[in-house]
């Protein structure tokens, strides 16, 4: 074995070691690693409830309600399968917007809320203009408008055609 | 071929390969950076949902992916001066270090600027940014390791070291979003699927990206060149290249 052969051999064995400890740290700390809970988890009791944590989801469609003052804010974050009330006083970030992502950090009090201290608006990977998206939005809304007239002409015409 | 190769792995034939090299870069960097700039500035649309300030990203990405791909270079340039013992890999792999370290600032500190009106925070410790903060802790230890040490053959060896052990960080980095929740946002470009965005702004990115390969490649070789002078200092062909007045009065 030349010596560059066996170097090679030790700089291989040492990177894969060190590979595997740090995967192992990584699986280990995996809870410590999540920036936040899904609402799921926190009904599933996984979430720290006696000190702050932070949720993360989407904030539920037409949920968004403003108090009297003007800062304080209720809304309701969602990961389509459980939701989590949501109370906060403060400024809201530019992109915080129904059905947009959103981590709240915060404590889980008592009385269900969710108080949080802080908002964050959790952007998502999609990026084009406002024409594309309007575009976007109205073909959305035809196909699910035709899939209305769909379920609706079926029971009537249903088997027609044959 | 593999000869020309090994020949070119001689810092003393390297030395004006490089020099013939970096206007070539430099002149590429500039025309990207141009082309760049301007897709990105003035053909490019606004965002539907951030409006102006998305354009960061024609610095942030590019900046972001050389971070990563820079460190895993400048680690394989010191596997391969740790293996085979050459001198010229292990000053590649030093060249490289400081412009991975300007790489991943640039993208800590333009992500930082995109995140406060974005998400609403300037900082936040989830996996993708604490991983990025890390790498730039990888860069600045290499660095500062390397210089620690006087001999370089032993600082090269150091170097190497430390630097195979950070490659395991590159993954994490890139891969934090899938594997965790982040407030990060997965990837809108990537190989095995179509980008999530319009393709004006992907093409403004991808020139962008291009410019700083070629600045990072014009930047890596000039660097290289004052390491092999400063090494070599005391070889006979970097004497002459220096003082040509002593060649040419000598018979």
């Amino acid at each position: 074995m030349k010596p560059r052969h066996k170097r090679l051999v030790l700089a291989g064995a040492a990177a894969a070691a060190v590979a595997l400890a740090v995967g192992l740290i990584l699986v280990a700390f995996e809870s410590n690693i999540q920036l936040f809970f899904s609402p799921t988890q926190v009904v599933a009791g996984e979430a720290p409830l006696s000190r702050t944590f932070r949720i993360g989801g989407l904030v539920e469609q037409g949920s968004v309600k403003r108090a009297e003052d003007g800062v304080t804010v209720r809304f309701a974050v969602t990961d389509t399968a459980r939701t989590i009330p949501v109370a906060y006083k403060g400024i809201l970030p530019d992109l915080f917007k129904e059905g947009k992502g959103v981590v709240a950090q915060g404590r889980l009090e008592a009385d269900g809320v969710f108080h949080a201290s802080q908002v964050l608006a959790k952007h998502d990977e999609n990026y084009m203009p406002p024409e594309a998206a309007t575009a976007l939005e109205r073909a959305r809304k035809a196909e699910s408008e035709s899939q209305k007239t769909l379920v609706m002409d079926r029971p009537a015409g249903g088997e027609a055609p044959k | 071929m593999a000869i020309r190769i090994f020949q070119f792995s001689s810092p003393q034939t390297f030395y004006p390969l490089a020099g013939r090299l970096i206007p070539l870069f430099w002149v590429l960097a500039a025309l990207f950076s141009a082309a760049g700039l301007y897709t990105g500035f003035f053909v490019a649309p606004t965002d539907f949902q951030q409006g102006e300030v998305y354009r960061i990203i024609f610095i942030h990405v590019p900046a972001a992916w050389m971070s990563m791909f820079i460190y895993l270079v400048m680690a394989g340039w010191a596997a391969v001066g740790l293996v085979l013992n050459t001198r010229l890999s292990s000053m590649m792999a030093q060249a490289l270090a400081p412009t991975g370290a300007l790489m991943t600032f640039i993208a800590l500190w333009t992500g930082s600027l995109w995140g406060r009106p974005t998400w609403g925070t300037w900082w936040v410790w989830d996996a993708r940014l604490t991983s990025e903060l890390i790498l730039l802790f990888l860069y600045l230890g290499f660095m500062a390791l390397q210089a620690s040490i006087d001999d370089p053959r032993r600082a090269d060896k150091a170097g190497a070291i430390l630097a195979m052990v950070g490659v395991v960080n590159v993954p994490i980095i890139y891969f934090s979003v899938k594997w965790w929740n982040t407030l990060h946002q997965g990837a809108s470009v990537s190989l095995t699927r179509a980008p999530s965005m319009a393709s004006d702004m992907l093409t403004g990115m991808l020139l962008m990206a291009l410019a700083f390969w070629m600045y990072a490649i014009a930047a890596a070789l000039m660097r290289v060149q004052s390491i092999i002078l400063e090494r070599e200092r005391h070889a006979g062909w970097v004497k002459d290249l220096l003082e040509p007045a002593a060649v040419k009065g000598s018979p």
